[in-house]
């Protein structure tokens, strides 16, 4: 039997997953893509409660279709940043971008 | 969709090892390039799963934007920025990885301990048939602010965007004082000039 559980622990392991990716990786596209796969998971979680628990007004959906427009517009602008730095700094490593550390 | 429970259930394991295994993949790849194809592979597993979620818009959305457009996005950047970065701290790493596993291995586990207790309201309603005609029917009701407002968000993105990755103005001023009808760029010529280290071919 599949259960609202199953899912919702799917969307948490894919949310630690991320979260993992986030903090240890030193690539920024790496960083972008495990933003990504965050709000991936929070989409996960979204359309499991819209089919579980409010399956007539499917709220869920909508939630997660403006997340997704927020989020491709997050992807082109974490691009075009990652690129200006590399343009300046000529590294992504996210290590070598103190120019704002005291 | 109608489909029985075994076959829910099987394509449901299915789906989430391939989603689980290429997040893993996408946040542990030594490859850039693995990296992003691996994450298209989740982003069409998330679909599946939408699917038997009962979202069969919100999972063609998904395709169409994230296969479609973020991760061919993502794959122009690992091209234009495409370096491999020297390993200094290595072993430093090392040490802070294994705690922010395990830090993230007890955020899972708090999460899944939660989901577990937590009695959900379940409903037990039939879900609706058609829902593409109610998404649309409530974008143009009662969230047709939002919907707005995601419209000028998106165009601002794009004008955004262009703003940051454009090489950077550099005035052109003549003697007489007015500006020349040039694009306001740098020439090609000055940007090929930029110092190259000999480890910048490697593919990372």
């Amino acid at each position: 039997m599949l259960t609202v559980n199953f899912f919702l622990a799917v969307g948490a392991a894919l949310f630690c997953i991320g979260i993992y990716g986030l903090v240890t990786s030193r690539n920024a596209v790496r960083v972008l893509m495990s933003i990504e796969l965050l709000l991936n998971a929070v989409n996960l979680n979204f359309l499991a409660f819209s089919s579980y628990v409010d399956p007539v007004n499917i709220r869920g959906q909508l939630f997660t279709i403006f997340i997704i427009a927020v989020a491709a517009a997050e992807a082109a602008i974490g691009l075009a940043i990652v690129l200006a730095i590399y343009r300046n700094r000529n590294t992504i490593d996210m290590e070598n971008f103190n120019l704002l550390r005291w | 969709m109608n489909l029985g429970e075994g076959v829910r259930l099987v394509s449901f394991g299915i789906l989430a090892l391939i989603v689980l295994g290429g997040a893993l993949g996408v946040v542990l790849a030594p490859s850039m390039v693995h990296a992003a194809f691996l994450l298209g592979l989740v982003f069409v597993g998330m679909s599946g799963l939408y699917l038997l979620l009962n979202a069969d818009f919100v999972a063609a959305a998904q395709i169409l934007i994230y296969v479609g457009a973020v991760n061919v996005l993502l794959l122009f950047a690992i091209m234009l920025v495409n370096r491999r970065i020297p390993d200094a701290a290595a072993g430093k790493r090392g040490l802070r990885n294994t705690i922010a596993g395990f830090v993230c291995l007890f955020v899972f586990g708090s999460l899944v301990n939660g989901v577990v207790r937590v009695p959900w309201p379940i409903s037990t309603e039939t879900p609706i048939a058609n829902s593409t005609l109610r998404i649309g029917e409530q974008f143009f009701s009662y969230y047709l602010l939002p919907f707005e407002a995601v419209s000028i968000l998106l165009l601002l993105a794009l004008v955004g965007a262009i703003i940051l990755a454009r090489r950077e103005f550099v005035p052109d001023r003549t003697e007489s004082g007015d500006q020349p009808l040039v694009l306001p760029e740098r020439p090609r010529a000055e940007m090929d000039e930029t110092p190259k280290l000999p480890e910048t071919t490697g593919r990372r």
